[in-house]
């Protein structure tokens, strides 16, 4: 397996079945095709805290960090 | 062998609410605390507890910690053990008022003291008028609870393992508990932690259910350990179903939905609960909207190519009150149902929300034991508290608001006794290369090849049989099959392969040890619920409607070794009041 890969997958793990269930589903689909600097937004985004994710993904709230905006639309899509 | 060891005084299993105000009460103790965390600590699924905790400080509306004591015993359907149901609700004001010290931004009222709100269960003057005992901060409590914790333990210099996953408990001959095999998640290597006294905080384990509110991973990590160190585990059958998670997913859609008017359907279209329950309709309690639907299902009115779910009704509403009053439920139903609320039905199912059960522990969170048949003893240099433990304070079924209480009450005790227990056992007792040799084996058993049934596949099996046999509709023969079943699997489990046997972040193969858990933990719920013929709490047996105390007033005791069941009685004595004898449950 590629580890990195694994490291994201892990870390998508999260405290809530919501974002579980999210992101798991944005790794499966788009995982693979993700390039080195689209995996390393991915990494910072997962450093966020889950009631935040959670508020961003329902679209509760816009996160303000402009560089996770195009992650969280396509988290968003499926 | 050359796996490497460390040593501390105190080893805590899991990041949750539970194990860090453990680990909170042991640093400030100046004692050496390892906390192992498979995920990073602020990731636990305490904060997925919204609502609040519980406390009988009296702010909102009069209060008395022994009314709560009653609506807990009342609750539990009087499988609660009273000693440890005291305890909690006694201290409950002062270890709210204590987080509130620590930092949790609790709402206030305008007076500036703790607002109060109202939850189902809750009453004054020993089953009166409503009482408003759940403290909120905000409707993040469970997160503010977490990050709190954590940041007081970082203060406290607690030693974190991060991403470090709890293969299997080590104990020497004497039978102390005397630390943990874990993996470290990043490299893939194991390690020894040496510690005086371990304590389990792993969480839930609702996940064994196929829809379920949990997070992926709450995989009753704990009880698989305890179970495989020859240890009990109590009042598995016990498990609190909410009755609309959307289908194939699990996550919650709140009663407030069917507060505003929203109802369920079958799939002629026709109102179901009219002939369940006539009178409250939609908004009967749980336990009884959880088998109408479960009913439907089981005679084939469900909706859907499987026929698995049934439909919770909102477009009536209208568009502009479901954006205004439900915007979460209309999101959550776009992302994962897929369909508008404001056109299309949610498609909705029982969803596993709670363990009851869980490790047994006395009140000062100590596992304990039946010693050969004898009365029971605690097992020393081990500890377990919140949802991976049974204490038990919650019985037969959970109220609300009580579960973050259950973690701070008794994550707390545990720290303490912890301590004092390191006063009087001052050294770590040796650690036999023999004990590690056998909790390797739970490890590299994941290292043989060839072809076999996947990870996934066996986890679809098991959860499928835990929703079709041992969820809300629990009857003789559907839990015979189920014991049959599940038996059968566990014993596939041994034919379960791995393809990738690559060591660095190989998610797989901690997904496999979590299925050895889950596995663990199904087979102990299916024949906990076969065996109790009657209906208490959360468990409903069609066939046995009633509560039985003259038979069933007792914890299960489940062994793996064998698949023994063994009972012990309830705890009926409090510490200092009269005892509540068991009464007719209606609210």
């Amino acid at each position: 397996m590629d580890a990195d890969l694994g490291r994201l997958r892990w870390r998508s793990r999260r405290g809530m079945l919501e974002l579980d269930v999210l992101l798991e589903r944005f790794l499966k689909r788009h995982g693979e095709q993700l390039d080195s600097r689209d995996r390393a937004a991915y990494a910072r985004l997962l450093e966020c805290a889950d009631e935040d994710l959670h508020a961003w993904f329902s679209g509760r709230m816009e996160c303000p960090h402009a560089e996770f905006s195009e992650l969280i639309r396509r988290v968003r899509a499926g | 062998m050359g796996i490497a060891r460390r040593r501390f005084d105190c080893l805590v299993i899991g990041a949750g609410g539970g194990g860090l105000r453990a680990a909170l009460q042991l640093a400030q103790e100046d004692l050496h605390v390892a906390v192992v965390s498979k995920v990073f600590p602020t990731r636990s699924h305490t904060v997925a507890a919204q609502g609040g905790i519980n406390a009988a400080l009296g702010n909102a509306l009069p209060d008395n910690w022994h009314w709560h004591m009653y609506d807990t015993v009342k609750g539990s359907d009087y499988l609660g053990d009273q000693d440890a149901i005291e305890y909690m609700c006694r201290v409950a004001p002062r270890l709210v008022i204590e987080l509130e010290h620590y930092g949790v931004p609790f709402t206030r009222l305008d007076n500036g003291r703790i607002y109060q709100r109202a939850f189902g269960g809750q009453s004054q003057n020993f089953g009166g008028d409503q009482a408003a005992r759940t403290c909120p901060a905000a409707d993040r409590t469970g997160h503010a609870l977490l990050h709190t914790l954590y940041q007081q333990n970082m203060r406290a210099q607690t030693h974190f393992f991060d991403e470090y996953f709890a293969i299997d408990l080590l104990r020497d001959e004497e039978g102390f508990v005397v630390g943990a095999l874990v993996l470290d998640i990043e490299s893939g290597e194991p390690l020894v932690i040496e510690a005086k006294t371990t304590l389990l905080a792993t969480g839930g384990a609702c996940r064994i259910f196929r829809t379920s509110s949990n997070a992926m991973i709450n995989t009753g990590d704990g009880i698989g350990m305890a179970l495989r160190a020859g240890l009990p585990a109590q009042d598995m059958e016990f498990v609190q179903f909410h009755p609309t998670g959307i289908a194939g997913y699990g996550m919650l859609i709140s009663e407030g939905v069917r507060g505003e008017g929203g109802y369920l359907v079958n799939k002629d279209g026709e109102r179901f609960m009219e002939r369940y329950a006539p009178k409250a309709l939609d908004l009967a309690s749980r336990d009884v909207v959880s088998r109408s639907i479960a009913i439907e299902l089981r005679e084939g009115r469900g909706c859907g190519p499987d026929g698995d779910h049934v439909l919770l009704k909102v477009d009536h509403l209208g568009a502009d009150l479901i954006k205004k009053r439900l915007p979460g439920i209309r999101e959550s139903a776009m992302h994962f149902a897929g369909t508008d609320p404001c056109e299309v039905p949610i498609p909705v199912a029982p969803t596993a929300h709670y363990s009851m059960g869980g490790i047994p522990t006395n009140l000062h969170g100590q596992v304990v034991a039946p010693e050969r048949h004898g009365p029971e003893e605690a097992v020393p240099g081990l500890y377990a508290a919140g949802e991976c433990a049974c204490v038990s304070v919650h019985g037969a079924n959970r109220l609300g608001g009580n579960s973050l209480l259950d973690i701070i009450v008794f994550g707390r005790a545990a720290g303490e006794h912890m301590a004092e227990y390191i006063r009087e056992n001052p050294y770590n007792r040796p650690v036999a290369d023999e004990a590690v040799d056998r909790a390797m084996q739970g490890l590299s058993r994941w290292d043989r090849k060839g072809d076999g049934i996947s990870v996934a596949d066996m986890y679809d099996r098991m959860s499928r049989v835990m929703e079709q046999n041992c969820s809300v509709f629990r009857t003789e023969e559907v839990m015979a099959e189920g014991v049959k079943r599940i038996l059968e699997l566990e014993e596939q489990l041994e034919d379960v392969r791995l393809s990738d046997h690559s060591r660095t972040f190989n998610t797989a193969r901690i997904e496999a040890l979590e299925l050895g858990n889950l596995m663990e933990v199904a087979v102990a719920t299916m024949l906990s619920a076969a065996a109790r013929t009657e209906s208490r709490g959360a468990h409903s047996h069609v066939d046995y409607p009633d509560r039985d105390d003259k038979n069933w007033l007792k914890h299960t005791l489940y062994l793996k070794d064998g698949h023994v069941l063994d009972y012990k009685p309830v705890r009926m004595r409090p510490l200092s009041v009269e005892a509540f004898p068991p009464k007719e449950r209606v609210y």
